[in-house]
């Protein structure tokens, strides 16, 4: 009997995040599947044990040491979004293989089953507080969150669609970038983004951008850097080039914090800092900060 | 690379040796006192077929070879053949003035316009003070205050696009050169004014769309324009920065590529054997072309021309729809 209390105090799984050699982003790997219950999981930040389900109700952010956990898109919505509110729209675009690229279709076809969603963003139209607005959540473990035409499209409609019905944006970043396998076509993607961007701007419609856990290259140099209010996760790298990159090509020495929120909200990049657990709140305070008053005019 | 006289693209060999004889052959008919200009005639003649063969069937990579040849012609020397009475402004308003991206007025015949584009340097020298012809935030900055400048005083713009991509350094980052980029892109997007893009040689990804969102794009015939350089690509694919050859076709980066993709307008045609073996000839073409783009656009009332530029680059990704 004691024996199996100490087998099973072993089964933890290591959290580390880390940048593998290639200087892609290894997301930590507790991301990868949705823990089954009843297992210990330890912290990539302060190494101390978190029962999964305490982990779970915390929003994921280690009770401990506030350190936050790569979270998945849905998760966000179920936690963000006022119950029974959320109306996923645009969910029936998907990548092709325009270029006919190595390996494209492979990374397609094992994203899709691993995260069980079509693409790398969803979105759609909800509450939070009450006040209704459009939402684009991306994903990072759909090949890395990254940004191709499909994704592109997916949040180019659902600007347009709050444009169109006077809603207010958020959207949650979760990129390594553009995505490679379509070439030019998701560079592309930053213009047609920042673009529609402008028809909410035109319309004075609010746009809050929240960076999570990574948001680096051509997404965080197009719309995900152009909310009207940026708001990060603790820790989170953010950035455009790789720190990798950096050292090699100009032999810097990077200081310890480069490329973390803390270190963007130091340097004017972004408006503040907000815990997981705060998030909803601080969302429906400032949505209803814009909330437009009927002006009535005097003649 | 800062050297030019000891870039050697390495698919013109055939063609080098062939101009080697014929130069040793007419220096020895000289000292010999020998007329063996018929000889002479038919190799000049050989050469110039095996030029035009090699010339006409260009992979990729070695396209990207000739986008990055040391003496290719820069944006300034562009500037002095194709414009006239430019005036350089300098600066970004907020931090220091940054030599990789040159900007100004200028005339393109009578019609006066505000020209941007990156500067490379012609020697490590210049290099070192250009920055590789990559820009800090602050030249993203200054090309928005000049294009802003632009449509306050209804000219039209003109960026010519030549970098090897956005430059990796830490300060870069630290005064947020990834907003920068952004904020670019979203000026050019809603500018007042026409705007017509040139890709000279590189096109090095953001460093490259944050002066390249306009009305018309035009790209030189030997220019590349990708997402990720085609060593960064082949690294991430194959672990291997050698087979960027490779990486370069699957890319899909040439000029006749990005016209299929519907990224380009148009194709300059280069002199033969590239855009650096004849500058003026170059840029007469680039005169042309830009001539025609701009006049076609230039009277458009700017709402259709607004409406325009969005529909151009809403329509270029390709997706499914189930």
């Amino acid at each position: 009997m004691f024996k199996d209390l100490f087998r099973a105090k072993q089964k933890y799984v290591t959290i580390r995040q880390r940048e593998v050699p290639d200087g892609s982003l290894q997301q930590p790997e507790a991301a990868k599947k949705e823990l089954p219950d009843g297992l210990w999981v330890k912290c990539g930040q302060c190494n101390q044990m978190i029962y999964h389900k305490d982990l779970v109700k915390n929003l994921k952010v280690c009770p401990k040491c506030q350190y936050h956990f790569r979270i998945s898109a849905w998760e966000r919505i179920n936690y963000l979004v006022d119950p029974g509110s959320f109306q996923e729209l645009y969910e029936n675009i998907t990548s092709g293989d325009p270029l006919n690229f190595p390996v494209y279709q492979e990374k397609i076809a094992k994203s899709k089953k691993r995260t069980e969603l079509k693409e790398g963003v969803v979105t759609g139209v909800g509450n939070i507080g009450g006040v209704p607005l459009a939402l684009g959540v991306m994903d990072f473990e759909f090949i890395g969150g990254s940004m191709g035409s499909a994704v592109g499209e997916k949040l180019v409609r659902i600007f347009e669609y709050a444009a169109e019905h006077g809603l207010p944006v958020v959207t949650f970043a979760a990129s390594g970038g553009a995505r490679m396998y379509e070439g030019i076509l998701s560079l592309m993607q930053m213009a047609t983004t920042c673009q529609a961007l402008s028809r909410l701007a035109e319309k004075s419609l609010l746009y809050i951008s929240i960076l999570t856990d990574p948001t680096t290259g051509g997404v965080f140099a197009s719309f995900a850097s152009q909310g009207d209010i940026i708001i990060a996760e603790p820790g989170a790298l953010i950035g455009f080039a790789g720190a990798r990159v950096i050292q090699q090509t100009t032999r810097q020495t990077l200081p310890p914090g480069f490329q973390r929120s803390e270190f963007l909200l130091e340097h004017g990049m972004i408006d503040l800092i907000i815990n997981r657990k705060e998030l909803r709140n601080t969302l429906a305070r400032l949505l209803r900060y814009h909330q437009r008053r009927k002006r009535v005019i005097n003649q | 690379m800062s050297n030019g006289s000891n870039y050697n693209l390495d698919f013109e060999r055939p063609l080098k040796e062939l101009e080697k004889r014929i130069e040793e052959i007419k220096l020895f008919a000289e000292e010999k006192k020998i007329d063996m200009s018929e000889e002479i005639a038919r190799m000049e003649e050989k050469a110039h077929s095996l030029k035009t063969e090699i010339y006409k069937k260009l992979t990729p990579w070695q396209k990207v070879q000739i986008a990055r040849h040391p003496k290719r012609p820069t944006f300034l020397e562009y500037i002095n053949l194709i414009f006239d009475g430019f005036i350089e402004l300098h600066g970004d308003r907020l931090y220091r003035d940054d030599p990789a991206l040159v900007g100004g007025l200028a005339y393109l015949e009578e019609i006066p316009v505000t020209i941007l584009g990156q500067q490379k340097g012609r020697d490590t020298k210049e290099n070192i003070f250009r920055n590789f012809g990559m820009p800090h935030p602050e030249g993203y900055r200054k090309a928005i205050r000049l294009m802003k400048q632009a449509e306050k005083f209804g000219r039209p713009v003109i960026t010519f696009v030549d970098v090897a991509g956005a430059f990796p350094g830490k300060e870069a980052e630290e005064r947020g050169q990834g907003e920068a980029v952004a904020r670019a892109i979203m000026e050019m997007a809603g500018l007042r004014t026409p705007i017509v893009v040139v890709i000279t040689g590189e096109g090095g990804s953001g460093g490259a769309l944050a002066v390249g969102v306009g009305d018309r794009l035009l790209m030189l015939e030997n220019a590349y324009y990708s997402v990720i350089s085609p060593e960064g690509c082949a690294s991430i694919l194959w672990k291997d920065a050698s087979k960027a050859p490779q990486a370069a076709e699957v890319l899909r980066i040439t000029a006749d590529d990005l016209i299929d993709l519907q990224v380009v307008d148009e194709l300059i045609p280069e002199p033969l054997g590239g855009a650096h073996t004849d500058p003026e000839e170059m840029a007469i073409r680039i005169k042309t072309h830009l001539l025609k783009n701009l006049k076609a656009i230039i009277d458009l009332d700017f709402d259709h021309l607004l409406a325009q530029r969005y529909e151009k680059f809403r329509r270029i990704g390709r997706y499914l729809e189930e």
